[in-house]
């Protein structure tokens, strides 16, 4: 007996917490925006979601069991996530092979090339987004018409935002930008789905406030401020709050661990960057969208946030006894 | 809301499966192994000899150097030998090896159960007695208590604070210690703030004692200057600087002792030790030993002379589970696994944890996401990832500079890593060099 005791080191009991329990709660916290993808684009949404999901797994797998031979570790959902993210950053009439380019360039790429899960410097489903926005701009703006009435969707239409600079008058309204039925990428209908993903991750403390809050909040105020001095549609607040990919990447992908600030103070100068990057791009920018190129733009500014923020330390707290 | 401490901390499963489990002696063995080392500071010299006889409470070891604290026969009989044994940390240390004959106590030591309320003695003649007794901090840390209690030149306490936390999980004996010697602890802590000079005093008990806190909240009606409040549980409210925070919001600051905010903290079992050496004349012999863990049998709060091999008490408690792949001495989160189930208890032994062979080894460590969350729970507000990885690299001006030494060890970042990572391991290596570099720094300045 005696020669089988473990001696080890303090602690001697762990939380339980895992890199899968985190990432499949991600997972989960995508499930409404997801249900409103399939009641808006019916099949489209489904196969692409589940193609550059099969592509990001078995590229990662293939890649780092052939070319850097490890053990791959697919299973621990982050592959997972970035082919879900990746598909709901694309219309969902994307073709095939243009969305397997981009999960190989995602996964690849931004993600293995730098050492896999947690050594990556961008978050990989914006890289892969943007790479493929730079290098099939056709494709990556064409967007169907939303299925509602169930009818074949021959029709492409412009987003809200993309209508924003041009023609205001065809703007849909709040609500249907809040509940979602408006034309745009896959994941990025309905804002209140996307809220309620950012609900559940709260809850299950899976991340804090401080990123989506302080991006929704940056955005909020820069553009109500001068939606005060120039009302038209251009400068609402709500309208750029519920449209385009804000929420998707305030949750979700500005949220992403591995490529966010680690101190609280970091992550809302990092959100408050986002939300100002997002706001200028978005009015005066040539992209009507600039959403994935504020996060990427604060997540190569995150190793010198880090750098330069450090957590409320024990001892400097103001005295209130 | 209930008071607690304002930075990071965990709640890990509370599993205190003996909390109503009363106090029980455990017959004395034939033979005890009392260390010379139980105390943070310097080793006792041995003042016994093989072949001299001793009685309980007879001084064995005397205190060598500032920070040391005398150590005594918890049993009678004759001296065997002065040889090593392996102390809890794995080390072979000195130690009075005695085998014991009947159980005969010095005659200066008062065992009659009366409550002696009164102390007539001054504050010096009070730290001469805590310091004859070898009285050392019963939570865990064993400082000596004589020590603790003088306050360095230049600076004054205004309030002492009684730590009735016991925030490691399955940990139950100050808990039980302040069910059945309430009013003796109240006593002893009004001996302690005559010995400080102050007239303030605070029992913090975290709230998942309510029978302690009723029971004190009553007791404490008698006794002015004495208030009991109840503290939200939240680990690691027992460490010294966290307990400060919950109880009167200030923050002692880095590399500063508590006295610098002007609190004295002490634990219960030390003042329990302290009325029954100061009123009793009762050297420090025995205390209270938790044993127990998952698989159990009888989960128990022990009365153990010192010096009794943590065998007996699993032996105790219903024998050692088949399924043992652990033995803590100390709780779950800051205890260390013994190396040999014959290390004795000492001073120090707040508990005996089994742990089931299937919780005992680690998960493999994999890369760490930067998820923060080590980051959220330090209770000193601490970068523990960054702290590990310049350990690594051995990066130690920046390590100082992120204030690796302000790590209390208390193990909330290892115990929240979601990629199973050892950052405490680390740190802990990390703290040790700082420690040596800034030693080595003042005295050649």
């Amino acid at each position: 007996m005696e020669n089988k005791l473990v001696v080890s080191p303090s602690p001697h009991i762990h939380s339980g917490d895992t890199i899968e329990k985190n990432m499949y709660g991600v997972l989960v916290a995508l499930i409404p925006a997801f249900l409103v993808a399939l009641y808006v684009f019916r099949l489209d949404a489904l196969i692409i979601t589940a193609l550059a999901v099969l592509f990001c797994v078995a590229f990662e797998y293939l890649i780092v069991k052939y070319i850097i031979k490890k053990t791959p570790t697919v299973l621990d959902g982050s592959a997972i996530i970035t082919g879900v993210l990746l598909a709901f950053n694309v219309p969902s009439n994307l073709p095939v092979w243009i969305l397997a380019l981009g999960c190989l360039f995602a996964i690849g790429v931004v993600k293995l090339s730098f050492g896999g899960l947690g050594n990556n410097i961008f978050n990989p489903a914006i890289a892969g987004r943007i790479f493929l926005l730079i290098s099939f701009p056709a494709q990556m703006t064409l967007w169907p018409a939303p299925d509602i009435a169930g009818a074949v969707d021959a029709v492409t239409s412009a987003t809200v935002l993309g209508n924003l600079k041009s023609n205001p008058e065809l703007l849909p309204s709040l609500q249907t930008m809040f509940f979602g039925t408006e034309a745009g990428s896959i994941g990025e209908m309905s804002a209140l789905a996307l809220l309620l993903g950012l609900g559940w991750l709260l809850w299950k403390k899976v991340i804090t406030w401080h990123i989506p809050v302080s991006i929704m909040a940056t955005v909020a105020i820069f553009t109500g401020i001068i939606y005060i001095f120039n009302p038209i549609p251009l400068y609402h607040p709500l309208i750029h709050l519920f449209s385009g990919g804000l929420m998707l990447g305030a949750v979700f992908m500005a949220t992403d661990y591995v490529t966010s600030p680690m101190t609280k103070k970091g992550m809302l100068i990092y959100g408050v960057g986002i939300g100002f990057i997002t706001v200028a791009i978005r009015l005066w920018g040539a992209y009507p969208e600039g959403v994935s190129f504020a996060i990427l733009l604060m997540n190569a500014f995150t190793p010198l946030i880090n750098n330069y923020t450090t957590p409320k330390r024990f001892g400097e707290v103001v005295k209130h006894g | 809301m209930l008071k607690t401490f304002r930075i990071g901390g965990i709640h890990p499963k509370e599993q205190k499966v003996s909390a109503g489990n009363a106090i029980q002696p455990i017959a004395i063995p034939n033979q005890v192994i009392i260390p010379l080392a139980q105390h943070i500071g310097a080793p006792c010299q041995p003042v016994v000899k093989k072949g001299d006889t001793v009685k309980v409470g007879t001084l064995i070891g005397k205190s060598v150097g500032f920070v040391s604290a005398n150590i005594h026969s918890s049993v009678s009989g004759t001296v065997l030998k002065l040889d090593k044994t392996m102390d809890a940390s794995g080390y072979r240390r000195d130690a009075v090896f005695i085998k014991v004959e009947g159980d005969e106590w010095e005659e200066s030591i008062d065992r009659s159960p009366d409550l002696k309320k009164e102390c007539n003695l001054s504050p010096g003649e009070i730290l001469d007695k805590i310091a004859a007794a070898g009285i050392v901090g019963m939570g865990g840390a064993t400082f000596p208590t004589h020590v603790k209690l003088t306050p360095p030149p230049g600076s004054r306490p205004e309030i002492l604070i009684i730590n009735g936390v016991e925030c490691e999980p399955w940990l139950t004996s100050d808990h039980r210690l302040m069910m059945e010697r309430t009013e003796e602890i109240m006593v002893g802590t009004t001996i302690v703030m005559k010995a400080l000079n102050v007239d303030k005093a605070i029992i913090g008990i975290e709230n998942n004692k309510k029978d302690a806190i009723e029971k004190f909240g009553k007791c404490a009606e008698a006794y002015p200057g004495i208030s009991v409040e109840a503290l939200k549980v939240q680990y690691p409210q027992g460490g010294e600087k966290q307990l400060i925070d919950a109880l009167i919001g200030r923050q002692v600051p880095s590399g500063a002792l508590p006295i610098s905010v002007g609190a004295v903290v002490q634990n219960v079992g030390t003042v329990l030790a302290i009325y029954e050496a100061v009123q009793k004349n009762k050297p420090l012999v025995e205390r209270v030993v938790t044993v127990t863990g998952k698989d159990v049998k009888l989960p128990c709060n022990i009365l153990s002379r010192v010096g009794i091999p943590a065998a007996n008490l699993i032996d105790a408690a219903g024998g050692l589970p088949e399924t043992t792949g652990k033995i803590v001495s100390g709780g779950p989160m800051m205890g260390k696994a013994l190396a040999s189930i014959d290390v004795p208890v000492t001073k120090g032994t707040s508990g005996i944890l089994l742990i089931p062979t299937l919780e005992a080894k680690r998960k493999a460590m994999k890369d760490c996401i930067r998820c923060a969350k080590c980051i959220s729970v330090c209770p000193m507000g601490l970068n523990p990832t960054l702290l590990m990885n310049l350990t690594e690299f051995e990066v130690w001006d920046q390590a100082e500079k992120h204030r690796i030494a302000d790590c209390i060890e208390c193990g909330s970042c290892s115990y929240t890593c979601p990629a199973d990572r050892p950052l405490l391991d680390h740190i802990r290596l990390g703290k040790g060099r700082v420690n040596t570099i800034i030693r080595n720094r003042k005295t050649n300045a």
